[in-house]
């Protein structure tokens, strides 16, 4: 598809309105001033500092082996520490590579909805994050896409490529200013991960009360490669929708899908996992634990459809309900194409059990001490995939963000 | 150590203890026969302070505190603990986590204290790293509750069927931690523990020496006695008949 054909397929689908969700007028959001860039990220205004940190972003970049700021719609900050890794904004990455124009629209179709339209058509930026061939980049990249002024509209295109046998980790935060009211955040991130190679991806989206948020995200995954995908919000939003898609194209291709949130204030979430199984033996797994309190509206979903020979997946659902102003909808669907398949599915939405209180405090700790112990329980996923340094590195992300709302 | 007076106990408003009387001292240990139903555990859930157990009547004192009405945690704090028949799975809660909590320990690593505490119940470091009572057998069960209390170590012990589905080889190395756990290996006057146990097939009462025996029946003590003597009728005879032979002509008071 010609730069042209992609316009006009976008510009026909400006008004599309998504499938799911509500729908947002994106005529209010403006790109704002043009931030300057910095030499380092701990020159970063101080009052941003903590919001960083909030979204898993190590402003020293100790650990690091790359980092990349983009600050409402300028990229401010861009470094590489590792060889074998490339990272850049999107627009200096297309200036540098001719063949990366292959990469975009190809797993996200542009005219999916307006949201996608837009991108495509008011792009600001977005990060480009590319693993050589062979090269196995065991030191995670950060990313941060920061939202600090009101009624900031941020359009982001990111395109991740772990070329053949490579490994790339990345941990991403979406960060919000407690200054701003009302902003909105679109992103297309389109992955590639090709054959052999493996991405992770940890993301912490740290929003406010006046964020609407439609991140549109599809992973393309080649023979034996593999791709993990851990999501944790616990941070209130105004409106979430998001489905993003994994495409095990490859023979053996492998997803993972491990999401964990905690909905609370007026918070609106529209979140789901989908992973299509096309190549043989290709296998997925969808792991969710969503907390639903105060007046929040969660639909929780997941999708498996297999279509490959003995593709095998999985979705494990669990929610628990806090209160009796907050709804939680856990939707699972499996479809299968072919009769070699095995997909299954469990759900469960409950309660905090009177007695497993009454056993805690039967071990010293008070009811509201137990009922924290509880709710830490519910949502501790063992984080499978990650090497090392990176599991414990998100596990204490976890806590942190736990930490804030309870 | 602990009073208990005129005690009457209603679960969703029926009544299942009337008027019970039982002191234990400290360093003594008790054990508690009786059939099922007669309200051996409401009495134990009682004296832990669990909300659906309503004291109507009586009061219980525990190291010269009343706690009839005191939170649970609160009893613990003063040195109550127990080992429960059939707890709850928490998921994503380890064995280890509870290890720590009932240590008291803001911890959050199963580190070296808790594997070593583990290891006496030849309890793996992977099993404390599972989801605590989830797809635990039976005698994993009692082995969990009894490392976790070997963590808390309290001066008042509480043991719901510490025996049933228990196999022999595990039976003996419970029978031997909870002889520690309640200074049965002192001599009596340094004993400073003291312990209530529940047992409805009698066989913990081979590897562990109790103070006293009472034979539970229909929320009342129905007689009390020697541990030996006590334990013997009820096996070879009943609960029913072991009351008739031990029962004397004035009300047992089970001091």
């Amino acid at each position: 598809m010609t730069k042209e054909e992609t316009i006009e397929r976008a510009k026909r689908a400006k008004r599309k309105k998504a499938a799911l969700g509500e729908d947002i007028s994106i005529e209010e959001y403006i790109a704002g001033e043009e931030h300057p860039s910095l030499n380092s990220l701990d020159e970063f205004p101080a009052e941003y500092q903590q919001d960083l940190l909030d979204a898993g972003i190590e402003p020293t970049e100790k650990d690091r082996s790359g980092s990349f700021l983009q600050r409402d719609c300028s990229v401010v900050f861009s470094a590489v520490k590792y060889p074998g890794l490339e990272l850049m904004s999107t627009t200096d990455a297309l200036k540098e590579h001719d063949w990366l124009k292959e990469y975009l629209w190809k797993a996200v179709p542009v005219d999916t909805d307006k949201y996608t339209a837009e991108v495509e058509l008011e792009q600001t930026h977005g990060y480009f994050i590319r693993s050589e061939a062979g090269k196995k980049v065991t030191m995670p990249v950060q990313s941060c896409l920061f939202i600090s002024s009101d009624k900031i509209g941020q359009k982001v295109h990111n395109i991740i490529i772990a070329e053949e046998d490579s490994e790339l980790h990345i941990i991403t935060g979406c960060s919000v200013s407690h200054a701003v009211n009302s902003a909105l955040h679109l992103g297309v991130s389109e992955f590639y991960v090709k054959k052999g190679a493996k991405i992770t991806f940890t993301m912490i989206h740290n929003w406010s009360r006046g964020m609407d948020v439609r991140p549109r995200s599809a992973v393309i995954i080649e023979d034996d490669g593999a791709f993990i995908s851990n999501y944790i919000l616990m941070t209130p939003v105004k409106s979430l929708q998001m489905y993003p898609t994994a495409y095990c194209v490859g023979r053996n291709a492998r997803a993972t899908f491990q999401t964990i949130i905690y909905a609370h204030g007026d918070t609106v979430i529209d979140s789901g996992s989908r992973a299509v199984l096309r190549g043989e033996g290709s296998r997925s797994e969808i792991i969710s634990r969503v907390i639903s309190t105060d007046n929040a509206k969660v639909i929780a979903r997941s999708d498996v459809i297999g279509e490959g020979a003995n593709a095998k997946g999985h979705i494990e659902c669990r929610g628990l309900m806090l209160s009796d102003t907050a709804e939680l909808d856990s939707i699972p669907e499996l479809k299968a194409e072919r009769k070699d398949l095995d997909l299954s599915h469990e759900a469960a939405i409950g309660k905090v059990a009177e007695e497993e209180i009454q056993y805690l405090m039967a071990r010293g700790l008070s009811e509201e001490e137990a009922t924290s112990v509880i709710i830490r329980g519910f949502l501790n996923v063992d984080i499978t995939g990650l090497p090392d340094a990176l599991a414990r590195e998100t596990k204490r992300m976890f806590d942190m963000s736990l930490e804030k709302v309870m | 150590m602990l009073k208990i007076k005129d005690l009457t106990v209603e679960v969703e408003g029926k009544e299942i203890i009337r008027d019970l009387h039982l002191n234990i001292e400290e360093g003594e240990v008790h054990v508690l026969f009786g059939p099922n139903g007669c309200g051996k555990t409401t009495l134990l859930m009682t004296l832990l302070g669990f909300p659906c157990y309503k004291v109507t009547r009586g009061r219980i004192t525990f190291k010269g505190v009343d706690i009839t009405n005191s939170p649970t945690n609160e009893r613990v704090k003063l040195g109550m603990g127990m080992s429960f028949q059939h707890p709850p799975e928490i998921r994503g809660v380890k064995l280890g986590d509870m290890v720590n909590i009932a240590q008291g320990r803001k911890e959050e690593a199963i580190d070296e204290d808790v594997i070593a505490l583990a290891k006496r119940l030849n309890i793996s470091v992977e099993f404390l790293n599972r989801d605590v009572n989830l797809g635990f057998s039976g005698g994993e069960v009692k082995r969990s509750e009894i490392l976790q209390l070997l963590a808390q170590a309290p001066d008042f012990i509480m043991f719901d069927e510490p025996d049933s589905g228990v196999d022999v080889e595990n039976i003996e190395l419970i029978g031997k931690i909870m002889s520690e756990l309640l200074d049965r290996n002192k001599m009596p006057s340094k004993r400073k523990k003291s312990g209530l146990i529940i047992t409805h097939s009698g066989s913990i009462m081979r590897h562990l020496k109790a103070d006293r025996a009472h034979v539970m029946l229909e929320g009342r003590i129905a007689c009390s006695g020697m541990p030996d003597e006590i334990t013997k009728n009820v096996m070879e005879t009943g609960f029913e008949r072991c009351v008739e032979l031990c029962a004397r002509t004035n009300e047992v008071d089970a001091e």
